[in-house]
Formats: C-alpha cells, structure tokens, sequence
C-alpha cells in the first residue's frame, strides 16, 4: 500500500529531476536568455543569407521564433514545464516590445536622417511664396504659423469646454443630463477627422457662406480635440482623493471653491499633459484641413481670413508634387512636426512634474 | 465661544438605508463627549450630521432637529458653509492637502474663503493653531516644508491645527488616533484636554481607556442588528458609564461580553 502511496507523486510530476532538497531546482544561468538571442539572431541570419531571403524583416522574425522556440526548448529541458511556461511568457513580452520599438526607431531614424537634409534656418523662415515645387529651396514657416494659430484656437476652444465638462461630470453630475453628456462624449471620441471637417464644411462655409479659413480647420480640430480633453481631465479629477474633498468642505468652504482651489490644484499635473497630449494629436490632422483651410504657399497671418497652410497640409502637397526638391521639403516638415510634438510632450511632463503634488521633505 | 448642542429626534438616511433612528441628546459645552459603540453602529455618520457634512455622501439625508444653542442647523435658509465654519471636524485619516505647504494648509481656511488677511495677522494665526496643536515645536523651522511630508501623527496634528485656526466653536473629531502611535495619541489626548477649555468637543472612538481618559461625558451607540438603524443607548458621565451604567447592553459591551 504504502509503496504506491510513494510512487505516484514522483510519476505525477514528469520531467522534475531529483535532488536532495524539493525547494532547489536546476536553474539556467543569469546569463542564458542574452546568449540564446544571440545565438538565435545569428542562426537567423546565417539561415536568412544562406537561404537568400532577401528582406531583413524575414530575418529578424525568424530570429524571434529561434528565440522564442529555443528558450522553451532549453528551460524545458534543465528547468522543467512551469519555469519554461514563466520564461516562454519573458520571452514573448521581449519580442512584442522590440516587434513596438523597431518601427517607431526606424520611422524617427528615417525623418531625421532624411529631413535634416535640408531643414536649416532659411527653411524655418521662409515660404513657398514664388518657388516653383519642381525647384530646390523654399520653406515651412507659412505651414508653422498656420499649425501654430489653428492648433491655438482649437486649444483655446476645446481645453476650457472640456475642463468644464469635466468638472461638471465628475464634481455635479448625477442621473441622466450626466449620463446622456457621458454618452455624447463617448460618440464624439469616434468622430472620424474627416467627418468632423464636412460638418464644419456644411455649416460654417456652405450654410453661413464664409470663406476658407484657419478659424473653420480650428473649429473642426476643436471637435476632435474636446472629448479627449473631457476622458482625460475625468480621469485626474476621479484620482483626487474625496478625503481632501471633504477636508476642505469641512473648513467651511464652499463647493465652487473647494474645486477650484483643493481639486483642480491636486490634478493640475495629469489635466495639463492630457490636454498637451491631445494637442500632439490633432497637431498632426490633415483632412479637416485640406476641405477648410484649402492650403496656401504664402504667409497669411491672419486665421480669420482666406486660406492658410499647416504642417500635415504642407507634408501631403510637398509629397504629392513628387519630386526630389519637394520630398526633401516633405521629410524637413515631418521633422519639425514631430520636434513639435516633442517639445509638446516635455512641456506636459515638465508641468506634470513641477506640480505634482509633493510628498517629500 | 464654545456652544451647547441639542440633538433630538434626528434620523439619518443614506439613500433608503436608514443608518441611525430617533436620537436624542445634549452635548454640554466646554466639555468632552466621546461616542463609542459597535462598528457599523452609526457614530460617523451622526457625528457627520452634526456639522451637515453627511447630506455631502450621495444620497444622504437627515430628519429631525440640531440646535446650536438654539439655532437649528437644519431650519429653512441655513447655510451649510456658515454651520461648517462653526462646526469644525477632524477626520479619521489625516489628509493635509497635498499642493499646500505645512503653512498653507493651516491657514487654508482662512484663505481658501477668501478672507482678506494680512500677512502678519495670518503669521500670528497660523502660529497661534501649530502651538495649540502641539506641533510648533516641531516644524517652526519648516513652514514651507509639504504638508504631506511629516509623519502620521503629525500630519494628524496638522489636520487639528487647521480646523481649529478657523475658530470654531464646536470641534468635532472621528476616530482621531486610531492611525496613531501611543506616543502621539497621549499628544493629541492632552491636546484635547486643553482644547476644551475653548471649544466643545465631540469625539468618536474605540478605544474604551481614551474614553474614560479624556472625556467628561460619554454616549453609547448600539445596533439591533445587520441592517437594523444605529440607536443611542444611553449617555451619561463618563465615570457612570464606566463604573455603573444603566442599561446592561453597556456594562457588557464595556467590559468585552459583547456578542
Ligand atoms: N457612504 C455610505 N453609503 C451608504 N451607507 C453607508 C455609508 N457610510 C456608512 N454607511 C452605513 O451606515 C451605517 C453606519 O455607518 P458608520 O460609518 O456611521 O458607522 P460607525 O459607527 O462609524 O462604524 P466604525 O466604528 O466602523 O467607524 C453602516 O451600516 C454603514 O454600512
Ligand atoms: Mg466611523
């Protein structure tokens, strides 16, 4: 009886190898996963070449599968099946996260080293005014003021609306004026550019009859831009703790400025880089601009009045002149747009940072 | 300053849950009155109701009348804010404001009302609370140091020194040491001690030596059962309550028969 007894836990674990103690098992050194990458990208290569594929992508997943393959292989062996299913999921994390990297790394690589051609001070200065798309030279700063003044206003419009929105649904909203406001935002976050920009097209320039302008493409940017100030600004106002709520309505303070100067301060960090966050994004819009700001080769500093150009607007129409001179001008845009976005992101975490609440001594 | 409370018939709802029904009592003022009872038996949410911070809760409510020395704080075209500033309150956790430095906090509820203050007038406020809080000593050198950065207990300190500098009259307190260590608890019981003296004190616990340490008075809350409405079960002296209490449900609760 008792010899069964003790035979059958070691038959129900196969694979686990004996040893003295039950807690130590055989373990891969520290070093194991590096070296089976390398081995496996240079198994991939070699196999890659030898078998001339021609296409380093080719290469590069099926180094991952030899990768990801060999560690389970491996682990199984020396480890057995439970730390091999911990190092299988390692891993896979390791090749979707380079899988996300290498585009995003290469898209940059590609911009810089192919925008900074000709992206100097001429370039940033000036406009198109008078250069033909066929010729070298010319300039992006018609397209930077347009970018700047429509992404301004549309800023300027958006970011109070959906702070208020905001702060309504999280600090008033109760029963159904809040779910129905819930609802209308949520249908707003899935308004295609494109849609955005015809509406604004039908009412302000073919109802009302007004031009084009950087105002219409601000207002359609506008539409783009309030439901993703109100999600995020939601988000922050909902983290601030309802003790600190309380603490300072206890004091004898009322509701308006309780919100005004306990909660808005506590969240001011998160609310501003959500706010920069959804400037990156309609920063990059194109189509809302192409049917209302209609593009420009000149200087126009005027967003109230006839067309103007902007960053995406002036990328698409360089790359669509199709020329040598002209997709210079195309990546040299590129590379400022996406400097902007940058310089975006740092100031947001910048803020972020200065005004978090602090916690230190 | 200090002022007498009258409490009667007040019943107090969150939503359609009735948490407490039908209390009665009178809290005498420049005296100490401590709640104790069962978890769940209603002592927040009654302290809660005597500054009008429960009907802030969803669905909170209230029935029945408060007098503030006879001002009822539940009559028609009473302001809330204005019974707040008279009624001030101590929360169980302390929670400074994370934005404010150690000053700031204390002064904010001067300065988020808008009062117009002067500086020098503020200093000798915002000095004033850190002593009669006890915490002077300890941060004098770091006014401008985060609140958020001193210690549990003297967070707490901080919290108490922020509600009395707004100067009011009753002072009401949840549960004020129960994060605390006995070195800080002692500080805030001695605290309390010299606070009643200029305010009336309300104060909820657990702790059934801190009851009969600091407080002349105290009340018994009780709960027929899951569900069931909080009720007061007597109050009395402390020395009553704690030596010979009327009502047995005390004596046993007090000396741990409970349940
Ligand atoms: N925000 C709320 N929403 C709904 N019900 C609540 C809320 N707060 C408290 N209650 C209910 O009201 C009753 C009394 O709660 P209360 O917090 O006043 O008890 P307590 O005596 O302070 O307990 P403790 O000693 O644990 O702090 C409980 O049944 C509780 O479930
Ligand atoms: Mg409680």
């Amino acid at each position: 009886m008792s010899e069964v007894a003790m035979d059958q836990p070691s038959g129900a674990v196969p694979g686990a190898r004996r040893s003295s103690s039950s807690l130590h098992q055989p373990r891969l050194p520290r070093w194991a996963p590096a070296a089976i990458a390398a081995a496996a990208l240079a198994v991939g290569v070699g196999i890659g070449a030898g078998a001339g594929l021609s296409s380093r992508i080719q290469w590069g997943l099926l180094a991952a599968v030899l990768y990801v393959a060999g560690t389970f292989a491996l682990a199984t062996r020396v480890e057995g099946v439970r730390q091999a299913k911990d190092r299988l999921a390692t891993s896979l994390v390791w090749v979707c996260f380079l899988l996300a990297v290498v585009p995003l790394v290469s898209l940059i690589w590609e911009t810089v080293s192919r925008g900074s051609s000709v992206l100097d001070g001429g370039f940033l200065s000036h406009s198109m005014g008078g250069v033909l798309t066929i010729q070298p030279g010319g300039g992006v700063y018609h397209a930077i003021i347009g970018t700047l003044e429509q992404v301004g206003i549309a800023t300027a419009i958006a970011a109070p609306i959906g702070l208020l929105t905001a702060i309504y649904l999280v600090e008033y909203g109760r029963g159904r004026l809040a779910k129905a406001v819930t609802f209308f935002v949520d249908v707003m976050t899935g308004i295609p550019s494109i849609v955005a920009g015809l509406f604004v097209l039908s009412f302000w320039i073919l109802m009302l009859d007004n031009g084009y302008s950087g105002f219409a493409g601000s207002m359609a940017l506008a539409i783009l831009m309030m439901p993703v100030v109100v999600r995020s600004t939601e988000e922050m106002l909902k983290l601030v703790p309802n003790e600190l709520r309380e603490a300072s309505l206890a004091l004898g303070v009322p509701k308006w400025r309780t919100i005004l100067k306990v909660v808005l301060p506590t969240a001011i960090g998160g609310i501003a880089t959500g706010v920069m966050l959804s400037v990156a994004r309609i920063a990059g819009e194109s189509a809302p601009i192409v049917l209302l700001v209609f593009g420009s080769q000149l200087i126009n500093n005027n967003p109230f009045e006839g067309a103007q150009s902007s960053l995406p607007y002036y990328i698409y129409e360089q790359w669509a002149a199709g020329n040598d001179a002209s997709y210079d001008r195309a990546w040299a845009a590129a590379l400022v747009l996406i400097a902007f976005v940058m310089i975006l992101n740092l100031v947001a975490r910048g803020i972020a940072r200065w005004k978090a609440p602090k916690a230190g001594r | 300053m200090a002022k007498r409370i009258d409490v009667s018939g007040l019943t107090a709802y969150y939503g359609s849950h009735k948490a407490i029904e039908d209390i009665s009592m009178t809290v005498e003022p420049r005296s100490v009155t401590a709640f104790i009872g069962p978890s769940g038996c209603g002592k927040s949410t009654f302290l809660r109701t005597l500054n009008r911070m429960h009907e802030v809760t969803p669905g909170g409510r209230v029935e029945g009348k408060v007098l503030l020395d006879d001002e009822n704080l539940y009559g028609a075209g009473v302001d809330p804010v204005s019974v707040r500033r008279t009624v001030g309150m101590v929360f169980q956790r302390p929670n400074p404001f994370p934005t404010m430095s150690i000053y700031e906090n204390v002064a904010a509820g001067i300065r988020l009302n808008g009062g117009r203050v002067r500086k020098a007038e503020l200093d000798t406020i915002v000095e004033k609370s850190l002593k009669g809080a006890n915490l002077w000593k300890e941060v004098k050198d770091r006014l401008n140091k985060p609140g958020a950065g001193l210690s549990g207990g003297q967070q707490q300190r901080l919290c108490i020194a922020r509600a009395i500098a707004v100067e009011p009259q009753v002072l009401l307190m949840d549960e004020p040491c129960s994060a605390l260590d006995p070195i800080s608890t002692l500080a805030i019981e001695d605290l309390i001690g010299e606070l009643k003296e200029r305010f009336t004190i309300v104060i909820v616990t657990h702790n059934m030596q801190q009851a009969a340490r600091v407080s002349d008075r105290t009340a018994f809350f009780n709960l027929a059962g899951v569900g069931q409405p909080g009720k007061l079960v007597e109050i009395d002296d402390t020395e009553r309550i704690f030596s010979n209490p009327s009502v047995q449900a005390t004596e046993d609760y007090i000396s741990g028969r409970f349940g």
